[in-house]
């Protein structure tokens, strides 16, 4: 479509200068990139724009597959529903506890690793590879390795809790409405810290080496030259990867779906899951669809505080 | 902070300490998913929480191979994998070199539109999805997966081609042009070779998250000859949640392809991150 | 060989105008050389020609042909970059060949013809190396290699010198200005050295501002600048310009009287310029101008002297040879009339009608 009305628009300004025998440059400029472009924006309008745009009409309607003969339009009748839904709520303070707990974890220990991988040390390059590997695992094995280990007949982890007086015994924490969701927190932290690690990393290494030896000659110590060099260099690195991931992570309904399947007596339940399990098992589209909506409000009222305290704190 | 570590002895033992703690976490989880899978089934009960186990089989490895489904999971996710992988690194290219030598009207609007896709819940449209390819009948079909993880893809997978193609001066296209290449033979024989860690950068991600893609499978896949590695280990553990061996054998198997591709390309994804990085 | 017209040719993206009317008629086998200063657009004007930016408007000719919608392969023009864009993976041989390889010439000439470059340009040792293993100055001989193999109908250079260090950029100077000897061929220039531009040129194009400011020779910019631009611009160091009050007998500088009689009207005179190396030092109370030496630089074949003159400000003169002149000295000027520019409120010099034809 786009291109369409360039090639119109380019049209219109060259041919009336002159009869031309050959096919216009200019012309070519300007349509080439729409034929590099448009298998992209063919797939993606396809297959994310316009289901993402059913998917909202989804949620103004009953549309249970179960139930075939009741769907129409309904109106706002889900989102009354959603505001009296108990689960809904439950749901929405667990994907904070979930989503807090994991990002602010996963951030400190990937920006150790990465401040760490920016020194040299003996094997550097194998230890890089193997300190990223979690992330390569695919993340249902992941969920499911965590599982097994926070599983007391083959795993090791309940008992050492127990050692370490943590647990009264060596029982499985997933079973358990308290402690639960620090199950799939566990197995969130260990398969995102390579994540951001490397765009740390990324970051560190575009600080110029420069600003390092000066700080020295100036006689600034080790924690003031992090704190006034590489954390503000870091900053809006750090704003954008954070914000990415906490979105990232508020969606991310694998592991808890396979590790605990939002149970027990929903103690894990965040939105996702509750989107995919009401998707799912109910087959009811147009309240999962709600859900959805909702969770997609939260997550763009987010961005743009972000967005916003960005703009106002970083300078560079 | 680089200068202090160096200089006191406290501090050399102190980061040493902590590498070596990080590596632990990292791959602790791996080592007892090996562990169980390689322990012979009468050890794994009464040596459950031993580190080190006394005996070694690769039994379980036997078994799963030669006497359950797994190695049709393991071909479905293979075929869907390497054919998202390839469409999309394909697509990507196309798309990220356009992004990375023209300027044209609605560039801005695409690049924000692609940014956009990556920031919304994708289980949003798991419903229509559902809908939209049970209408064409392309449920429990290995191409709709490919399709729908294709789309997927696109955006993170364009963006990072486009790092690499930024990465080569436009000038050896041009000197390439006026040698007499057509756009495509500059592209052919200068960019292409040129970009070929960016192709296999890509290529493995696209690869390692399409072959751990988990829940759009689940929906759209319910025989067991379509099923993919993550649907077909799902299903198995809640069928034989007692057999651990077996299970965790098969769980080694999933890691094996994801953790090659991987070690090959994490060089190359932290340069191309990397030269994102720089460009601001 | 070829003969390049440009009639009217325009650039612009959107609503900003880059070039604006550009006519340029250039012989077959000259030498043209476009300066100006950064941003003046005279490296898109440049890849206009090659191609490699679509022009705007007018009309583009090679030998009378209208080439505007004709593809870079297509012109028959070679291209030496300021990146020497030396394709990485390719060894200096099939760097210099890939043109005839994309024609799909046989090998065996590509061969002899490469080895025939390479003999040329002294890199018979090098063929087999990459790109990365060369130096510098090889790497820009690896350019110049990989156009004259093609032997195009015109060269195009874009800055080509600009990356070396001063020596090698002289010893390429030579090497280019004795390539355009001996092939004949058009070549056009761009650079924002004008030293470049006095020795490459046969014709020198002063672009500013998106406009052509003159086309001479470097003799015809250096003598008889179109205005006060290219006054400035060409010539180092750097002319003089100060204001003065014009009149129609002459012009009164700094309170004394100067007749031009060559530049016929002066009363439109509002500048006058004059070149460091045509004023006169002469002793204190006989010069037109008392001056005091601020700095003085001696370079041995000349002296340099930045003087404070009275009632005007800060100039510069050049003697030849070593005068024992010191900071702080007295000193009396002259301005040599002959040698002296005066230019309008807009800039444009003033010389009388038979002047500017001559």
């Amino acid at each position: 479509m786009e291109g369409r009305a360039v090639i119109a628009r380019a049209t219109k300004t060259v041919v009336p200068r002159r009869p031309r025998a050959r096919r216009s440059l200019y012309l070519q400029y300007l349509v080439e990139p729409f034929a590099y472009l448009s298998p992209a924006i063919v797939l993606i309008g396809t297959v994310i724009l316009i289901p993402l745009i059913i998917g909202i009409s989804y949620s103004f309607q009953s549309i249970e597959l179960l139930r075939p003969f009741d769907s129409g339009w309904v109106g706002f009748e889900n989102y009354a529903a959603l505001w009296s839904d108990r689960k809904f709520w439950i749901a929405l303070e667990n994907t904070f506890f979930w989503t807090f707990w994991s990002v602010s974890l996963q951030f400190l220990l990937g920006l150790g690793l990465a401040l760490l991988l920016n020194t040299q040390f003996f094997g550097k390059r194998l230890f890089q590879a193997l300190v990223f590997l979690p992330w390569a695992v695919p993340t249902f094995l992941s969920a499911l390795t965590w599982a097994w280990l926070f599983n007391p007949v083959i795993g090791p982890l309940p008992h050492w809790l127990a050692d370490l007086g943590i647990l009264s015994e060596p029982y499985n924490i997933l079973g358990d409405p308290e402690l639960a969701i620090w199950g799939p927190i566990m197995a969130n932290i260990w398969f995102g810290v390579p994540f951001f690690a490397i765009t740390l990393l990324a970051a560190l290494q575009s600080i110029p080496g420069e600003l390092y030896e000066a700080a020295e000659i100036d006689g600034a110590s080790a924690w003031q030259t992090f704190s006034k060099i590489t954390l503000p260099f870091l900053a809006p690195m750090i704003a954008i990867t954070v914000m990415l991931r906490t979105i990232w992570i508020a969606n991310f309904a694998d592991l808890i779906f396979v590790m605990t399947g939002g149970g027990p007596a929903n103690s894990t339940q965040i939105l996702s899951t509750y989107i995919f399990t009401t998707a799912f098992r109910k087959l009811d589209f147009g309240y999962a669809s709600t859900i959805a909506v909702a969770l997609l409000l939260i997550l763009l009222i987010y961005s743009l505080i972000v967005l916003w305290l960005r703009k106002k704190l970083i300078k560079i | 902070m680089p200068a202090a570590l160096r200089r006191s002895p406290a501090a050399t033992v102190a980061k040493y300490a902590a590498l070596l703690c990080y590596l632990v976490f990292a791959l602790f989880p791996l080592y007892w998913l090996i562990k169980i899978a390689v322990t012979p089934d009468a050890l794994v009960f009464t040596e459950g929480t031993q580190v080190i186990p006394s005996a070694v089989t690769l039994d379980n490895f036997r078994t799963v191979l030669l006497q359950t489904d797994f190695l049709s999971y393991f071909g479905n996710s293979l075929y869907v994998s390497l054919g998202t992988a390839a469409v999309t690194t394909l697509v990507a290219a196309a798309a990220g070199y356009a992004f990375s030598r023209f300027d044209f009207a609605g560039k801005k609007l695409l690049i924000a539109v692609m940014l956009i896709t990556q920031m919304f819940p994708l289980l949003m449209i798991i419903a229509p999805i559902y809908k939209i390819i049970s209408q064409v009948g392309m449920l429990n079909s290995l191409t709709s997966l490919i399709v729908v993880y294709t789309a997927f893809n696109i955006p993170f997978a364009t963006f990072l081609m486009q790092s690499f193609f930024d990465g080569i001066p436009k000038d050896l296209e041009e000197a390439a042009m006026m040698d007499g290449s057509t756009r495509f033979q500059a592209l052919y024989k200068v960019v292409f070779p040129l970009t070929l860690p960016g192709l296999g950068a890509t290529l493995g991600f696209v690869f390692t998250a399409a072959w751990s893609e988990l829940l759009f499978a689940l929906m759209l896949i319910s025989k067991n000859d379509a099923m993919t590695f993550p649907v077909g280990l799902l299903t198995f553990v809640s069928k034989f949640s007692v057999d651990w061996g077996q299970m965790m054998a098969a769980g080694v198997l999933a890691l094996v392809p994801s953790c090659l591709f991987f070690i090959f390309i994490q060089r190359y994804l932290v340069q191309g991150l990397t030269s994102g990085a720089v460009k601001g | 060989m070829a003969r390049i017209q440009l009639n009217d040719v325009k650039k612009s993206y959107g609503d900003v105008n880059v070039l604006r009317d550009i006519n340029l008629d250039i012989q077959d086998g000259e030498f043209i050389v476009l300066v100006g200063p950064s941003g003046c657009g005279k490296s898109t004007l440049l890849r206009m020609i090659a191609g490699l930016e679509p022009i705007s408007g007018g009309d583009f000719m090679i030998d009378g042909e209208r080439m505007n919608d004709v593809r870079p392969r297509d012109r028959d023009i070679a291209m030496v970059f300021q990146s020497y864009a030396l394709y990485p993976h390719m060894d200096v041989a099939r760097n210099m060949g890939f043109s005839m390889e994309i024609r799909g010439d046989a090998a065996e000439e590509r061969k002899s013809k490469v080895a025939a470059a390479a003999e040329t340009l002294g890199l018979s040792k090098l063929t087999n190396r990459l790109p990365k293993a060369l130096s510098g100055g090889q790497r820009q001989r690896v350019a110049m290699g990989r156009a004259i193999i093609r032997d195009p109908r015109a060269f195009l250079f874009d800055e080509p010198l600009s990356n070396l260090d001063a020596a090698l950029r002289v010893e390429m100077r030579l090497e280019i200005a004795r390539l355009h000897q001996k092939l004949g061929a058009t070549m056009i220039y761009v650079t924002h050295d004008q030293v470049e531009a006095l020795t490459l040129a046969d014709r020198i194009v002063v672009l500013e501002g998106g406009d052509i400011q003159q086309v001479g020779s470097p003799l015809e910019l250096y003598e008889r600048p179109a205005n006060k631009f290219v006054a400035q611009f060409i010539g180092s160091p750097t002319m003089n310009v100060v204001p003065v009050e014009g009149g129609a007998g002459g012009i009164t500088l700094a309170g004394s009287k100067l007749t031009l009689p060559h530049l016929g009207d002066t009363s439109a005179a509002v500048e006058l310029g004059i070149r460091p190396e045509h004023i006169d030092v002469v002793a204190p109370d006989q010069g037109m101008l008392k001056a005091v030496a601020d700095v003085v630089e001696h370079l041995g074949s000349d002296t340099n002297i930045y003087a404070r003159v009275e009632g005007i400000g800060p100039m510069m003169v050049r003697v030849h040879g070593n005068i024992p002149a010191r900071s702080g000295d007295l000193l009396g000027l002259n301005i040599q009339p002959l040698n002296a520019h005066i230019f309008a409120a807009d800039g444009t010099a003033l010389r009388r009608a038979d002047a500017i034809a001559a």
